[in-house]
């Protein structure tokens, strides 16, 4: 699946930058170098960044500029990142977050 | 360095004219925003602006960031992004989270004579059963997708909201290559700019006024929207539902200050439901009732990216007054030319009420 706009009528062609691997609850995914984490989820067709903490439900993007939280996942193993403003870096380990991952480190 | 003669927090539209100005009249300006990038969120809007040339009409937000971020590049102005203003100390000291960057989570305490919070707004959300599936999301986000990072977060869209960001955000997800169902709206007329309206309508889109949306279907993303005619006390209609086969639901209802910061410094806010709720008051030099703390744009309540360059440049034309960078008649003129074109930008059916309530901030200080 591949949800990239490649046209656009004001915004011309997709730029064609680099693009990098990163690694989504196991599966390699293509990223394009320097773009959010919710970006390169979204172009591959990934929409469930975390599942809630009591009655186990789906959340995905809300606002999209780092102000609700709904999109946070388990990053290179630090809890809590905000994929909708935190760049992809090639190698970089994404996992669903399961409610509030308490049995890990706040911070790695 | 850590201290500062201003600190603007902040690098959209407003917090950018607010750190230019003062710059530009030789005051040390240090900018700070969260994100890696300035501009705020000037770079989703691809449309050109409406007004008269001394408000870029005819110009993309896009290219107004560009130019906005070079500007304030070539006067100096010190600009520390992917760091996060998370609180401020009496003394107009303000403390700043490092970013993701930073694993350790460093903070840093800066001083500033002056400080200009220009923290801008977020959307509203609004509850329906089912409001919580992935799928959902604010306009803006579904903005930011589209424009910022060129991707779709859906193929089949249900907007909800037909003020102008509704309507702007349909046509510009169309432009991308999505399929508008419909833009539903609770009012009985569209919120938005005729012309907005009118561009859709023309593309095919049904915009159903006095409706509203009834839940939102799907098993682990959204599938399905139901949507019913509301009666004039916003109750609905049995047997008026519609169903759409959507994937995505867009909603457009409406934006609130981002007072957080405001508060923080005890300045003293006000109810006004027209400019989105709480908002700091402030003089018409756009200090609040904390001396030397200014406000900026969406905070002081929400209305559009021209206001919002306006307010910063006032509030950076101040902050150089009162350091005694500029003399009190030059700073007079300037400001008496920016507060008629916010006269202007405040007039017309859509201006008229915020600039009623814009008034109304200035009396209660």
């Amino acid at each position: 699946m591949n949800n990239r706009i490649v046209e656009h009528p004001i915004l011309g062609k997709i730029d064609d930058k680099e693009m990098v691997t990163i690694k989504v609850d196991g599966k390699k995914i293509k990223a394009k170098k320097g773009e959010m984490i919710i970006a390169a989820l979204i172009a591959n067709g990934i929409r469930i960044n975390r599942y809630t903490l009591k009655k186990k439900e789906p959340r995905g993007i809300f606002c999209g500029i780092g102000q609700c939280t709904d999109c946070v996942m388990v990053v290179n193993g630090r809890i809590n990142v905000r994929t909708c403003i935190t760049p992809v870096v090639d190698g970089m380990v994404i996992q669903t977050q399961q409610g509030l991952e308490s049995g890990r480190d706040k911070i790695e | 360095m850590n201290r500062w003669e201003l600190i603007v927090i902040g690098s959209g539209p407003s917090g950018l004219t607010a750190a230019i100005e003062a710059a530009k009249n030789k005051v040390k300006v240090l900018l700070i925003d969260e994100n890696i990038k300035a501009g705020g969120q000037l770079f989703k809007q691809i449309h050109k602006f409406f007004g008269s040339s001394a408000h870029y009409s005819g110009i993309r937000g896009i290219n107004i960031g560009e130019n906005l971020i070079k500007k304030a590049e070539e006067v100096g102005v010190k600009v520390l992004l992917n760091r996060i203003a998370i609180g401020l100390f009496k003394g107009k000291k303000v403390v700043v989270k490092q970013g993701l960057d930073n694993k350790g989570k460093n903070i840093d305490i800066f001083e500033a004579d002056k400080i200009v919070i220009a923290s801008g707004a977020s959307e509203n959300a609004i509850y329906f059963p089912g409001w919580t599936l992935p799928g959902i999301m604010s306009a803006g986000a579904v903005q930011t997708m589209i424009n910022v990072h060129r991707v779709l977060p859906g193929k089949k869209i249900l907007m909800i909201g037909s003020g102008n960001v509704g309507l702007i955000v349909s046509y510009q997800l169309i432009q991308a290559g999505a399929e508008v169902k419909a833009v539903i709206e609770a009012l009985p007329k569209i919120g938005g700019y005729e012309v907005h309206a009118d561009k859709i309508k023309r593309l095919g889109v049904p915009i159903y006024t006095s409706h509203t949306i009834v839940e939102a279907k799907g098993n682990l993303e959204v599938e399905e929207a139901v949507i019913a005619k509301v009666d004039k006390n916003w109750q609905t209609i049995p047997n008026t539902e519609r169903i759409f086969k959507v994937d995505t639901i867009s909603i457009a209802a409406g934006l609130k200050p981002l007072i957080k910061l405001v508060r923080m410094a005890d300045c003293k806010c006000i109810y006004i439901p027209e400019l989105g709720g709480w908002v700091p008051i402030h003089n018409k030099n756009m200090e609040t009732t904390y001396s030397g703390i200014y406000v900026a744009g969406d905070v002081t309540g929400v209305e559009e990216a021209n206001t919002a360059l306006e307010e910063g440049r006032l509030a950076g034309i101040a902050v150089a007054e009162s350091l005694g960078y500029l003399d009190k008649k030059i700073a007079c003129n300037i400001k008496t030319e920016i507060w008629e074109r916010l006269k202007d930008l405040r007039s017309g059916p859509f201006g008229e009420n915020r600039f009623k309530a814009k008034n109304k901030i200035i009396r209660e200080y």
